[in-house]
């Protein structure tokens, strides 16, 4: 019990810590977002021909971007923030001229959509090489897939991707270069919009696929590590059959270092969709988040850094949950 | 050791005043100490042919980075033709851009600053985990506590977000700089499993020996707990150091880092947002600053991969000289 209470606060702390780092950086840094949006909004007034530029409306509009009112005591300024948060406030994006949390709301299912996905491949064709690669050490195999595995964790996703969408979009046209589903698509549950979502999913992927290798080759070194443990042989001289040993006593024990790889590719996945939703134009958080940079639209920005954040947190949460369930040792408070 | 045989006792002498009747000299025992945490790594590593080929190409990037600059003219727009494809001529061997500048000149040019940024990097976030990680592990209690919640909060913030933030708020220019943010999303993760390496590091006979004896708690960190830890931290270099340039030129191709230097990321952003994905011709301005960082960080891949033996006290002192071989080993 205690186990599940400890990652539950662990969670709360990792959020407000968040919290306060992005209160920090938009009030503190100097030529930050503040006093950079006062500078975005002047020039657009003086584009615009007006003459004398009014600085208090300025400094209003400002304030009704970001939830800031610069004036007000820091700790005034902390709580307000804290509190808008709560009702789900993130201030207005300066680009698209809507409300963040709207923009950021409908994105995420579909970044969530794509990153579990890639996840479940990722850590079931990981595991099983890894497992493979094990039971046949030294084959052909083994080394081939070793190989293989050394090329694929070289070649950053984002590579991947690039050429993806370079031979499989634009010069085989087999796939959409951009887009969640189809334009002609109705949002519901139908058949041609599940289809039409996986396909347009399907190379996004897919450049996340490779990264299963490397989980392949951690899972090869743990499952041999514990093929040589004596609890293994205690098993194969009490005559369990090969199968069970394998699956109850070699995969269960050799996946529990994987877990903790599991929780950190949850946060890189989610931090590496900026870069891979913008190379499939597919309109994920991740892709605001390359737009907000872009245009250098902050309260997008920094609405895109927690939501991202608070899904990783949420994500890094259940994994913990889970971990709980594979590895009862965890749960009854074994320091050590 | 070199201390095979006891010389016989006479009665006045007390069984624990027996010394060593091999006589070993400061420089012998240096020599000694080299040959084991040193040489031997060395001569493992060199007998695997995944360290040697991943030494050979950190090892041309180095001089490309070093000779290179010094060899390669730098290039500027209008050097050549547009376009130029890759390996026909002398001049311009991988072809040039859609502004006519030599891609290797500007592959080679921007090797410095990529080696400094992984290198810096790797070294801030391989210490910080060390620190933090080893720190928690050993002393444990509440100390362990703060520093685990500390750790698991930053493995829950993704890394490259923040890191992107932290890039438009400082702009940094400098390859230090760019390598230290960089580190931010390195450290937690080789953190918790030095941890927990140090926790069963803990538990064995000679750290419980070393802690009776009374030697200090950084003593025995120094010089018991992280030896033995060495290989992995080497690992997990190569590894940061990998991870560190995948970050930094994804950052150049989205944008979030300012164009002040010369980088494969921003060689892949010009061509991306130019023609190159759609016209085949333009392809290789795509591809090369591509093959540059799939080239480099198999490199470190290969080395790391290869290394991994050394975890395995047994082959390291099969292959130290200075130790000997007892006879159910040699086979």
């Amino acid at each position: 019990m205690r186990y599940y209470a400890e990652r539950t606060l662990q969670a709360f702390v990792t959020i407000f810590i968040v919290v306060t780092v992005t209160f920090v950086m938009i009030r503190l840094i100097p030529g930050g977002p503040m006093d950079f949006m006062r500078a975005q909004l002047m020039q657009q007034a003086q584009g615009q021909g007006g003459g004398t530029t009014d600085m208090a409306r300025i400094n209003e509009l400002v304030e009704a971007y970001t939830n800031v009112q610069p004036d007000k005591p820091m700790w005034r300024q902390y709580i307000d923030y804290l509190n808008a948060l709560l009702h789900l406030d993130l201030g207005t994006s300066v680009w698209y001229d809507r409300e963040v949390a709207s923009i950021l709301a409908s994105a995420i299912p579909w970044t969530v959509f794509v990153l579990s996905i890639s996840l479940l491949i990722n850590f079931t064709l990981g595991i099983g090489l890894g497992a493979l690669m094990a039971y046949f050490e030294g084959s052909r195999f083994d080394v081939g897939s070793t190989l293989f595995a050394i090329v694929s964790t070289s070649v950053p996703y984002y590579v991947v991707a690039i050429l993806l969408v370079y031979v499989f979009g634009y010069r085989l046209g087999w796939f959409p270069t951009g887009g969640r589903i189809p334009s002609d698509v109705e949002v519901g549950l139908t058949v041609e919009f599940v289809t039409g979502a996986l396909y347009h999913a399907a190379l996004p992927v897919l450049s996340l696929v490779t990264g299963f290798a490397g989980l392949a080759i951690s899972m090869r070194a743990n499952s041999i590590s514990v093929l040589g443990e004596d609890y293994i042989r205690v098993a194969r001289l009490r005559g369990i059959r090969t199968r069970n040993i394998a699956l109850k006593h070699v995969v269960r024990n050799a996946i529990l270092p994987i877990w903790t790889q599991l929780l950190i590719s949850i946060g890189f996945l989610f931090g590496g969709s900026i870069i891979l939703e913008q190379i499939f134009k597919y309109h994920g958080v991740g892709y605001f988040m390359y737009q907000a940079i872009q245009s250098r639209d902050y309260p997008l920005m920094m609405g895109g850094f927690l939501v991202i954040t608070v899904a990783v947190v949420i994500s890094v949460y259940v994994a913990d949950l889970s971990y709980g369930k594979i590895d009862p040792r965890v749960t009854v408070g074994d320091e050590e | 050791m070199s201390n095979p045989e006891r010389q016989g006792t006479t009665a006045d002498d007390s069984p624990f005043e027996v010394r060593s009747d091999i006589e070993i000299t400061e420089t012998e025992r240096w020599m000694q100490w080299a040959d084991r945490t040193l040489l031997a790594p060395l001569r493992i590593a060199a007998d695997d042919w995944r360290t040697v080929l991943g030494s050979a190409i950190i090892g041309s990037y180095i001089l490309m980075g070093t000779l290179g600059v010094l060899l390669v003219e730098p290039t500027e727009q209008n050097d050549g033709e547009d376009l130029v494809g890759p390996f026909q001529t002398a001049e311009f061997p991988l072809g040039t851009n859609g502004v006519g500048e030599d891609i290797f000149a500007k592959i080679v040019h921007a090797t410095p600053e990529v080696l400094l940024m992984s290198l810096t990097g790797a070294t801030v976030a391989v210490l910080l985990a060390i620190v933090v990680g080893v720190t928690a592990g050993y002393v444990g209690g509440t100390t362990d506590r703060v520093l685990s919640t500390l750790i698991d909060s930053q493995i829950a913030i993704p890394g490259l977000p923040l890191v992107i933030l932290l890039a438009i708020f400082l702009e940094p220019s400098n390859p230090f700089v760019i390598g230290i943010i960089l580190s931010i999303d390195g450290w937690p993760g080789l953190a918790r499993s030095l941890r927990s390496e140090v926790l069963s590091v803990k538990k064995t006979n000679y750290v419980e020996a070393a802690r009776i004896m009374g030697d200090t708690r950084p003593r025995i960190m120094l010089t018991d707990v992280l030896p033995n830890l060495l290989p992995f931290i080497g690992i997990n270099f190569m590894n940061t150091a990998r991870n560190i340039i995948f970050a930094a030129v994804g950052l150049y191709f989205i944008g979030a880092l300012p164009y002040s230097l010369q980088n494969w990321g921003i060689m892949l952003n010009k061509a991306y947002n130019s023609t190159a994905l759609f016209v085949p011709e333009a392809f290789h301005w795509l591809f090369f600053p591509m093959l540059a960082i799939i080239l480099y960080s198999a490199g470190l891949v290969l080395i790391a991969q290869g290394t991994d033996r050394l975890f395995n006290p047994r082959i390291r002192a099969r292959h130290a000289e200075t130790v000997e071989e007892s006879p159910d080993e040699t086979a």
